[in-house]
């Protein structure tokens, strides 16, 4: 792999919609963004990802202008914001917790931004209630936000944002409040708007399954840093560090020195948990695959597939299988097989 | 083993009977919470309060002096004649500048204290909020007299600076002005604001306390500007607790009897005519009367407030 994965997305034409040329926001000692450079293209779906504390919210709070930068420059399609602050940027949020004004109806919170902007009455709820619409909350203009659920607060939020057309719409972790079955919709939801709108969406989140799902791109954030921007194909498959591979998730995480006495390479591994088929007792002959032996601690129903956790020589192991054929219990003892090629090399860093 | 035997519980012992039984019969719980403050401010606080307004509907026998214990709505009469319209008329007005300038002194102290101070600076803030409600009321007032005297610390402080000529302009505002501070409606209204202060301060610090940052961002993010943001999000969220402070303020300045007495020209006040009514002068029908119109005053200042949306945060 030559090309650096934190370099400038490729597929940019004109300037990019958001960039970072060495930004870094400290407060006092605690460096929460420690460094970053970002390129994200115009109408693409970007994914934030990392843990808590990780600098992804502090770089959402960067581009809106809630925080300025201690070090380096952001530009919005190509525009430095040095010193701009957030009222006079063209990018609008969706806040984690919704943020609506509880003394405003829905109609009003919805048109707030236009109302900031002079748009005469008439003409600004007419584009409050087509919001509205694209939201699928027509009808519910009179209600006030704490007669809503999360559910449709998220709604109004997110048509708050759209109303006033932002050339860049910041999601921070918008779902998260949200139970489960919501949270699926709201995703496929997102999606759909993205794909209508053709809109730049900046979405934060922790939840690397809902990041994979949905965005275009993905960087995967750690201590300020970003370790790794790709596809999530890429983020999944190729995993560049450790961390990456941990954080993602699912991923079997293999040392260097096991990993040398297979490869030849001292450095860790990643092995996706779908590459390892397990063979009931016995001795498993594998010409050119890696056979481990290992104990099942744990059989986990997972619909079509079983996730099974073993104890190999060197530490616990997962393996997804397929549910039939799969009469796996508790104690038992396998082989674990993969292919040399299920070996993905990472960076020790 | 069970789980609170693993966990070493104790088992319950007379306490814990006792907590079950109020659980299981909530009305009784809620009966044994309420009685005595429902004992309180029912029959002693608002008992006494309805024997006082029905000694309204009575009137003194002019010759005897005598109360006469038949409802009529003569007393009402005489609160509209102009000697009696004047001391409402006046109050109100005093009443109503101590609230406004309360207002404006009070809100940056509890918008700094509620969206800037944080730890130290915070308790710092609710002890000098609070210290003034430590001494006693009439030592504040007294010395409240020396400074506004004429040869007081403030007349000395604007010889000192120079500015003598501007204290003696505001003395020489009719009405409001006066041979000295002490004994002007403006020495009146900077007592009354500065004990009433902490009233005003921290209702109006408790609602901005409750105004989450981030609708504060989210105005900024949808374009506003800071001061655009303050009118349509800050204030509008503040108002429930500033229309608490101005009750406090308003009603406690339509009551009082003893700051008129001791700082002020000599024309009267509600509050005094109250005392002077049911005390030298014996007519508990009028004072009774007169105790009529802070109530009154209050209801309607409170229907207009929620008529203009002061409550729809809350």
């Amino acid at each position: 792999m030559t090309r650096r994965d934190t370099g400038p997305a490729p597929e940019a034409p004109g300037p990019a919609a958001v960039s970072f040329r060495g930004v870094a926001r400290h407060f006092g000692d605690v460096r929460a963004v420690d460094g970053v450079d970002l390129d994200i293209a115009p109408g693409e779906f970007f994914a934030m990802l990392g843990p808590s504390g990780s600098g992804k919210t502090t770089c959402l709070r960067l581009i809106a202008g809630f925080e300025q930068p201690t070090a380096g420059t952001i530009r919005i399609f190509g525009e430095a914001v040095d010193g701009v602050p957030a009222y006079r940027r063209p990018v609008n949020t969706v806040f984690q917790d919704y943020a609506l004004f509880p003394h405003m109806n829905v109609l009003d919170n919805v048109c707030y931004g236009l109302r900031i902007r002079g748009v005469p009455r008439r003409q600004r709820e007419l584009q409050g209630r087509a919001a509205l619409a694209l939201v699928k909350l027509a009808g519910m203009e009179s209600r006030k936000p704490g007669q809503l659920s999360g559910g449709q607060r998220q709604r109004v939020a997110l048509a708050r944002a759209l109303v006033v057309q932002p050339k860049v719409l910041l999601l921070d972790e918008p779902l998260g409040a949200l139970d489960l079955k919501l949270r699926e919709e709201m995703q496929g939801e997102l999606k759909s708007l993205h794909r209508r709108l053709r809109l730049t969406f900046v979405f934060v989140t922790h939840d690397q399954g809902e990041a994979l799902s949905m965005a275009d791109r993905v960087a995967v954030f750690n201590e300020g840093r970003i370790v790794q921007v790709g596809s999530p194909e890429e983020i999944y498959e190729r995993p560049r560090t450790r961390f990456v591979a941990d954080f993602v998730g699912g991923s079997n995480v293999v040392g260097a020195d096991i990993v040398k006495s297979w490869t030849g390479t001292a450095k860790d591994a990643s092995i996706r948990p779908e590459k390892i088929a397990l063979v009931a007792g016995g001795t498993a002959a594998s010409s050119d695959g890696i056979v481990v032996p290992a104990t099942v601690t744990e059989v986990l129903y997972h619909g079509a597939m079983r996730r099974v956790e073993l104890r190999a020589p060197f530490g616990p192991l997962v393996a997804s299988v397929p549910a039939a054929g799969a009469n796996l219990a508790e104690g038992a003892s396998v082989q674990a097989v993969f292919p040399r090629a299920a070996i993905h090399l990472m960076e020790s860093a | 083993m069970t789980l609170a035997a693993e966990l070493g519980v104790p088992r319950g012992g007379t306490l814990r009977r006792i907590s079950d039984f109020l659980l299981a019969r909530r009305g009784f719980y809620l009966l044994l919470l309420l009685v005595p403050p429902l004992l309180w401010l029912g029959v002693v606080y608002l008992g006494s309060l309805f024997a006082l307004l029905a000694e309204s509907l009575f009137s003194i026998d002019d010759f005897s002096g005598v109360v006469v214990r038949e409802p009529t709505l003569a007393t009402f009469r005489q609160l509209l004649q102009p000697a009696n319209l004047d001391v409402i008329i006046r109050t109100v007005t005093i009443a109503a500048t101590v609230t406004v300038l309360a207002v404006v002194v009070a809100f940056p102290i509890a918008y700094y204290a509620a969206r800037y101070a944080r730890g130290r600076t915070k308790a710092a803030f609710y002890l000098l909020v609070m210290m003034p409600l430590w001494s006693s009321y009439l030592v504040k007032v007294y010395a409240w007299k020396l400074l506004l005297a004429k040869e007081g610390a403030i007349g000395w402080t604007f010889d000192a600076i120079g500015l003598r000529p501007l204290l003696d302009a505001l003395l020489a505002v009719p009405v409001i002005g006066g041979p000295s501070l002490s004994t002007s409606y403006v020495g009146m209204v900077l007592v009354f604001l500065y004990l009433w202060l902490p009233f005003m301060v921290l209702p109006i610090q408790a609602a901005l306390e409750r105004v989450p940052g981030n609708l504060i961002e989210a105005s900024g993010d949808l374009g506003a500007s800071p001061g655009q943001t303050f009118r349509q999000v800050i204030l509008p969220l503040a108002l429930p607790g500033i229309v608490a402070g101005a009750i406090f303020t308003f009603s406690l300045t339509l009551g009082d009897y003893i700051v008129p007495e001791i700082v002020g020209p000599s024309s009267l006040i509600l509050g005094q005519v109250v005392y002077i009514q049911q005390g030298t002068a014996g007519n508990i029908p009028l004072a009774a009367a007169f105790s009529v119109v802070p109530i009154v005053v209050m209801g309607l200042l409170l229907t207009l407030a929620k008529r203009m949306g002061a409550f729809d945060a809350l």
